[in-house]
């Protein structure tokens, strides 16, 4: 028997065990997903609008001064250069719509996030149920989240965070968990020794000794967080991505370019700059 | 006086270990002794000391500190007692890398929740006398393994707790360094006694700064006494072999040692109504003055006795801290002392 392309266009009995979820959840969760839904079009749209209140040469000025606060000085020129770059593009708008998209996606994730690894560095049986979910978020092919993403919320900016949501989530639980339960045990024992409660440990041992690997799982959330951006214009998400995505569909290389090096700018600067958050990467050390 | 920390049958079974950390101690620490827990790594010594702080709950037995039998005590509770009764210093240090020197001995205080100006006055006290004024604002590993247990040790003094619990405090310092730190605890002891629990696998330290000595081994209390009650009356081999390398003469005080008057060398000690120590009478039969005699107080180490004996003509008269006379130590007596084998 020969296996084509075609026999494989039906889910099998996995599949449309899935399916028979989603449409569970369709049909009783509607209230919720309505509830969500109007509250992440909310926070995205403000923000949309609070970023592009400034004129651009004052946001990219404020990008390249906080930059050279935390980063050094030829980060600062880069990220001036870049920005005007995208600008004189055309690319000025989708870019904070983008950017809007990521900063909406990388916060719910840190705010689901970081609580889950706290609470798992606690009770071991959620961690134990927590980290097959997070390789399953991070392995499962991005693309595949777009579709009950679009099942429940529709098209738009909504679905494209919910999907971005789950896929940059990982990064930050891994992260946290990591670094608290590497806090040296003699640290923890002093807090101990010391009376530290539950929430004093955390708050006064474990998190300032963990710091650094939290701050780079915030990096890494945020990193993520854009590349699956882009890809949810295939949605409706929005932004830089659907630059790119009608660079595909008319083959105009140019077009196609134009939205990837705007991507790559917005990339480096966030990346750059989160980085330059973290406590470990402080100026000093240059 | 009620014991300020009691041990009762205790024993401690960690998970998927074939034998117990500790088996069946039971000890009585009394307020105001430096009590030293004495053994080889892996006796369970440490494990003992988190016991008694209840970092490490006991499989079986009770642990009563200042008269409250930790395991009746809430979560809350049990903090409330490490706050207000029991500082620990760790053989790691275990300060807080991005805390200044400041912050880590005022951390105690903070977790307490002491106001900030109060709790740094309070900080920067204890580190003033432990001998660290200046560099306050320094992160700990730019001080030296010396310095930064003085920081240990100060965010422990901040919170003036009656118990001092110390793991192997200056195990890991230099010979010179670790002096100087054992000096320090004793002169800390001097102004203001606490109870210190001190665990130790260093037997000179353990004789040079304990008032009793609980020698572990596998997990069990071999012996528990003074330095020269388990030097000179070892309960078992095991206790004697320990004390095989120990220089007597810097454990055994002339009190050990003191001799009846000799009658055939034909001195003798002449005493004030209230039988304090005048002078004596020597052989010529002429008078000496108790200025000149060259006695000796009963407490002194034989150490530190070998000169003045063995300069006198006369047997030396060694006299308790009233001043009454004990008796005499001679030559042959002393070196007699230093050369037996328990």
């Amino acid at each position: 028997m020969v296996l084509t392309l075609a026999s494989l266009e039906q889910a099998g009995p996995l599949g449309l065990g899935v399916d028979a979820a989603v449409e569970w959840l369709l049909n009783n969760g509607q209230g919720l997903f309505d509830v969500v839904q109007v509250a992440i079009e909310r926070l995205t749209a403000t923000l949309e609008f609070v970023l592009a209140q400034p004129a651009p040469w004052l946001f990219a000025l404020v990008v390249a001064v906080v930059g050279w606060r935390l980063v050094g000085g030829s980060f600062a020129l880069f990220s001036l250069l870049g920005l005007n770059l995208v600008l004189a593009l055309g690319l000025w708008e989708p870019m904070l719509a983008t950017l809007a998209l990521v900063i909406t996606s990388s916060l719910l994730a840190l705010l689901l996030g970081f609580p889950l690894a706290v609470l798992g560095t606690r009770q071991p049986w959620l961690w134990r149920l927590l980290r097959p979910g997070l390789d399953l978020m991070q392995t499962m092919p991005a693309f595949v989240y777009l579709i009950p993403a679009v099942m429940l919320f529709s098209t738009g900016a909504v679905p494209a965070i919910i999907a971005t949501l789950i896929f940059a989530m990982p990064p930050i639980v891994r992260l946290t968990y990591l670094g608290i339960t590497q806090v040296p045990t003699d640290l923890v024992e002093a807090g101990r020794s010391f009376g530290c409660s539950d929430l004093q440990l955390l708050w006064m041992v474990q998190l300032p000794s963990a710091l650094p690997t939290v701050m780079s799982g915030v990096n890494q959330t945020i990193m993520l967080a854009l590349s699956m951006v882009v890809i949810t214009s295939m949605i409706g998400g929005g932004g830089l991505g659907d630059v790119v995505l009608r660079g595909i569909q008319q083959l105009n290389v140019g077009l196609g370019f134009e939205g990837g090096i705007a991507v790559v700018i917005l990339a480096v600067i966030l990346d750059r700059l989160s980085q330059g958050l973290s406590p470990s990467n402080a100026r000093r050390q240059r | 006086m009620s014991a300020e920390i009691t041990l009762q049958a205790v024993s401690k079974q960690f998970l998927g270990q074939p034998k117990a950390a500790v088996q069946q101690v039971s000890l009585t620490i009394q307020p105001g002794e430096i009590f030293v827990v004495m053994g080889l790594s892996g006796s369970g010594k440490s494990t003992l000391l988190r016991m008694i702080n209840g970092l490490i709950e006991p499989s079986s037995g009770s642990v009563q500190v200042r008269g409250q039998a930790l395991a009746t005590l809430s979560p809350k509770a049990l903090n409330q007692l490490r706050r207000n009764a029991m500082a620990m210093v760790f053989q790691s240090f275990a300060l807080f890398p991005q805390r200044s020197v400041l912050d880590n001995a005022a951390f105690g205080l903070e977790v307490a929740g002491v106001p900030r100006a109060e709790r740094q006055k309070q900080a920067r006290r204890a580190l003033e006398r432990v001998g660290l004024g200046s560099q306050l604002k320094q992160k700990p590993a730019q001080l030296s393994g010396g310095m930064q247990q003085r920081v240990g040790l100060a965010r422990a003094l901040a919170l003036d707790p009656p118990i001092l619990l110390m793991d192997e405090a200056f195990s890991a310092l230099d010979p010179l360094i670790r002096r100087d730190m054992q000096d320090l605890l004793l002169d800390l002891q001097a102004e203001q006694r606490r109870t210190v629990v001190f665990i130790s696998h260093d037997l000179d330290e353990a004789i040079r700064i304990g008032d009793r000595i609980a020698l572990m081994q596998s997990g069990e209390v071999l012996q528990c006494g003074t330095p020269q009650e388990l030097l000179e009356a070892p309960a078992n081999p095991a206790v004697r072999a320990f004390f095989q390398t120990v220089d007597r003469g810097s454990v055994l005080t002339l009190r050990q040692i003191v001799e009846p008057i000799p009658e055939d060398l034909g001195i003798t000690l002449s005493l004030d109504s209230e039988g304090r120590f005048q002078g004596l009478r020597n052989p010529e039969n002429s008078w000496i003055e108790a200025s000149a005699a060259g006695a000796l107080p009963s407490e002194l180490l034989l150490n530190e006795a070998i000169s003045a004996v063995s300069s006198n003509p006369w047997p030396t008269p060694v006299l308790d801290p009233e001043r009454r006379p004990l008796g005499v130590v001679t030559p042959r007596g002393l070196l007699q002392a230093l050369k037996e084998q328990g």
